[in-house]
């Protein structure tokens, strides 16, 4: 059996749908963070996979790129983490609804 | 000296202006103590300066000048020389053209400016023909009609001052008096000289505003202030009337100068006689007010409040004649206004017989003298009516010189009486005041109309004018008009000697304090009473009747009576025989009434009269009462018109004008209460609306904020789901 696009298509877009999913359903905003970073892995693998199809390594170089910025965001949500942590003594997203209009 | 005539007018004003500013910065202000509050002329300024001539050292800054005010010889010499320089300057202009040459219809103008150059128009307004000048000169004119005024007014009004000088001299207006009566000099010398309707006017003017200053000279007495008014109040009523005439005239002809309009006027009557008739009546309402005419007399009864010397003077002898003198000089339009011609006759005589009634029963010496003054002004103007302007002038001047002479006689009474004017407290005063009663009595004989006096020819020159008058239409008329001159000439005689009986005759009435007291006036009085008599008796030789060129004064002043191109006027050449028979009518009816004057006051001590006002008592009150004319007046004018008018006028306004405004309020009123509503329920309705919609559509949506950011992803994913099914459904 050959492993086509079609493979990595799929398992990006499982991935993605995983990660996804729990950003919508998980209330700990860890696991909320942990899930955007399996979407964003699901985005790389997607890259990767173009670019190892097309032969063009803009995807490869872009997928490092979006790398770099999960490493930005992991530590931003961190921060955030701790912050809400310390206003709220919980990490449930539904009690940080301050912003509700 | 013809040339001079300009400076007539102008002595006077320089009298005027000495005496005026001398009295004004000269007089004194009243004691702090208002001891003489009513003498306040001075004004503040004065007070001021007297003030600080206190603090500079003189204590003794407010003497004993009370009684006698200062710069008293000043007055005395300016206000009667200025006057005495006048007379001396018209005679001798009128010498300078010569009576013969007046006679031969010489005139002289001097013109000293253009006043009001309008320029020439030729189109606006006038009849064909017109000259169309529009524009008036301020010009002097003198012939035989201003002669003949000039030469009284200047000598009678001269005699006035110098009189004045005695009868004011204890006066503290004394230097005021002498600027009101020079002023009324100059005003009535510009009056008589002036060679324009405009000038005229001018005169007119201002001879009544000097009449009003001098009837309310006594300005702090009520009555006196009062009567001022009411004479400056009717006078208005007549020169409306006047003036309304003059823009006629000046409409009509496109000049007001007198030589050019009348000339005009006869050279070619046709174009101008149909607006004649109203001119004239119009010119009369004035002649009515200025010469207390029926029915704008009341001011001249009234007009006695004032000093008796202004009485003689103005409301005699000189200004009230300025009507007479106005219907005289517009002779032509009158000749060609027959119908107004009437009305004058007809109103002359009317007053004449109203006047001379009312005369009979007055008790105040002043008054009597009054109504008989209006009676003679009704005489002259029916000798106007009639056509008789020449015999009307005579009359004119003869009554001049004697109805001054008897209210100079009047005052050297009231001076001995010091101040008594009710004829009932006097009597018996012949002998005590012998020169007053002598010239008094003579001018009383002249005024009832004994023979061979002054008013026996003038007044039978006008009688024998109305005697053979013709009015087109009405043949009886003359008849009437005569009957009723002749019982007026009855009346007057008998009420001047009601007055010179109950005055001069018989015991004196009143306290023994005031009999005490009489004393003859000084002789700057007396002289003046004198040169009056005598003139009195011999003026009247310049119209003799019946003697060939006896009528001297009607041949002077012939040359005024322009012929009317057109115009056929019948001399009347009375036989000698109707001529003396009239003669002795009025000479009977003049004596009658002397006689029954002297029977029932003299000799009867007035049991007589007594008798009839018991047995008539209507009859007396109502004449008493002077008709009740000044009631009738009151009621239908002041509080009629004037109150009642004004109140109506008041209900008017306020429930008819008003109207406007409180309407165009209510109005607006409901306009805004609309406007508010529409405000309300519209435009908050459509910003509250569009805001409430918004706040709903806003409470809907608000809901979708929930804050949390997994609801945002889900819609987000949702949403991107969305438009990928929509992009691959239909691509």
């Amino acid at each position: 059996m050959t492993i086509t696009i079609n493979h990595y298509l799929v398992v990006s877009l499982l991935l993605f749908a995983i990660g996804f999913f729990g950003v919508l359903v998980r209330r700990n905003f860890l696991t909320v963070l942990t899930s955007i970073e399996l979407m964003l892995n699901a985005v790389n693998l997607n890259l990767v996979a173009f670019s190892r199809r097309l032969s063009d390594l803009t995807g490869q170089v872009f997928s490092i790129f979006v790398i770099t910025i999960a490493a930005g965001e992991a530590a931003i949500g961190l921060a955030l983490t701790i912050s809400l942590f310390r206003q709220r003594r919980t990490l449930n997203v539904e009690e940080a609804s301050t912003m509700r209009g | 000296m013809r040339d001079l005539i300009w400076l007539i007018p102008i002595f006077p004003l320089a009298g005027f202006l000495i005496n005026g500013l001398v009295y004004l910065f000269g007089n004194r202000p009243p004691r702090p103590q208002g001891a003489h509050g009513a003498h306040d002329e001075g004004g503040h300024g004065h007070q001021i300066a007297a003030e600080s001539a206190k603090d500079l050292g003189h204590p003794h800054a407010h003497s004993h000048e009370e009684t006698h005010p200062r710069f008293a010889a000043l007055h005395s010499i300016v206000g009667p020389g200025s006057v005495l320089l006048s007379t001396l300057v018209a005679f001798g202009a009128i010498f300078d053209i010569g009576l013969k040459g007046f006679a031969e219809g010489h005139s002289h103008t001097v013109e000293l400016y253009r006043w009001i150059p309008l320029g020439v128009n030729q189109a606006v307004g006038q009849v064909h023909g017109g000259v169309g000048e529009w524009f008036v000169n301020v010009a002097f004119r003198i012939d035989s009609l201003s002669a003949l005024m000039l030469a009284f007014v200047t000598f009678v009004g001269f005699l006035i001052h110098v009189y004045s000088v005695g009868y004011m001299g204890h006066d503290r207006g004394y230097g005021r008096y002498f600027a009101y009566l020079n002023l009324f000099m100059f005003a009535m010398l510009v009056l008589v000289l002036g060679a324009n309707f405009l000038l005229l006017f001018v005169g007119w003017e201002g001879v009544g505003l000097c009449s009003y200053l001098l009837i309310g000279y006594d300005y702090h007495k009520k009555f006196a202030a009062d009567a001022g008014k009411k004479a400056f109040v009717v006078n208005r009523i007549g020169d409306f009337g006047f003036i309304l005439g003059i823009f006629g005239v000046f409409a009509l002809f496109g000049t007001l100068d007198f030589a050019k309009v009348f000339g005009m006027a006869a050279a070619n009557p046709l174009p101008y006689t149909p607006y004649l008739t109203l001119i004239c009546l119009l010119l009369f309402v004035g002649a009515c007010g200025k010469s207390a005419q029926f029915p704008l007399y009341v001011w001249l009864p009234d007009a006695m409040a004032g000093p008796t010397p202004v009485s003689a003077l103005i409301h005699a002898a000189t200004m009230v004649t300025a009507g007479v003198y106005m219907v005289a000089r517009c002779n032509v339009f009158f000749r060609l206004a027959p119908q107004a011609m009437i009305v004058v006759a007809c109103v002359g005589a009317f007053t004449a017989l109203f006047a001379a009634t009312i005369g009979l029963v007055q008790n105040d010496i002043k008054k009597v003298l009054a109504y008989s003054t209006v009676s003679q002004l009704g005489y002259m103007f029916l000798a106007c009516g009639v056509g008789a302007f020449s015999e009307g002038m005579f009359h004119v001047t003869t009554h001049a010189f004697f109805k001054a002479c008897l209210f100079l006689g009047a005052g050297s009474v009231i001076h001995a009486l010091n101040g008594e004017q009710d004829i009932r407290k006097m009597g018996g005063l012949a002998a005590k005041i012998p020169k007053t009663y002598w010239t008094f009595l003579i001018a009383s004989l002249t005024i009832a109309g004994v023979p061979f006096l002054a008013a026996f020819f003038s007044k039978d020159a006008i009688k024998a004018a109305v005697f053979h008058a013709e009015f087109a239409g009405y043949p009886w008329l003359p008849k009437l008009l005569y009957a009723v001159a002749l019982f007026t000439a009855g009346l007057t005689a008998f009420y001047m000697f009601r007055l010179v009986s109950l005055t001069f005759w018989g015991t004196f009435r009143g306290t023994s304090d005031q009999e005490r007291h009489i004393h003859e006036s000084p002789s700057s009085m007396t002289v003046p009473l004198m040169v009056l008599a005598f003139l009195s008796i011999v003026s009247g030789y310049v119209g003799v009747p019946i003697i060939e060129h006896g009528d001297k004064i009607g041949e002077f002043l012939a040359p005024i009576r322009l012929p009317i191109q057109g115009l056929a006027e019948q001399v009347h050449h009375a036989s000698r025989v109707a001529e003396l028979s009239l003669m002795a009518a009025a000479s009977t009816v003049a004596l009658l009434g002397i006689f029954l004057a002297w029977n029932w006051y003299a000799k009867g001590k007035g049991s007589t009269p007594h008798h009839l006002a018991e047995r008539f008592p209507g009859v007396y009150k109502t004449l008493l009462d002077k008709y009740y004319v000044d009631e009738a007046y009151e009621k239908v004018f002041v509080q009629g018109v004037a109150l009642g008018g004004g109140r109506a006028l008041w209900d008017v306004d306020a429930n008819l004008v008003d109207l406007i405004p409180n309407g165009a309020a209510a109005v607006t009123k409901g306009a805004s209460w609309v406007a508010a509503l529409f405000d309300q329920y519209v435009v908050d309705g459509l910003v509250n609306g569009f805001a409430n919609t918004m706040a709903a559509l806003f409470r809907l949506f608000r809901r979708a904020q929930t804050g949390r950011v997994q609801n945002y992803a889900l819609v987000m994913g949702g949403g991107l789901f969305c438009l990928v099914a929509v992009y691959l459904l239909f691509r």
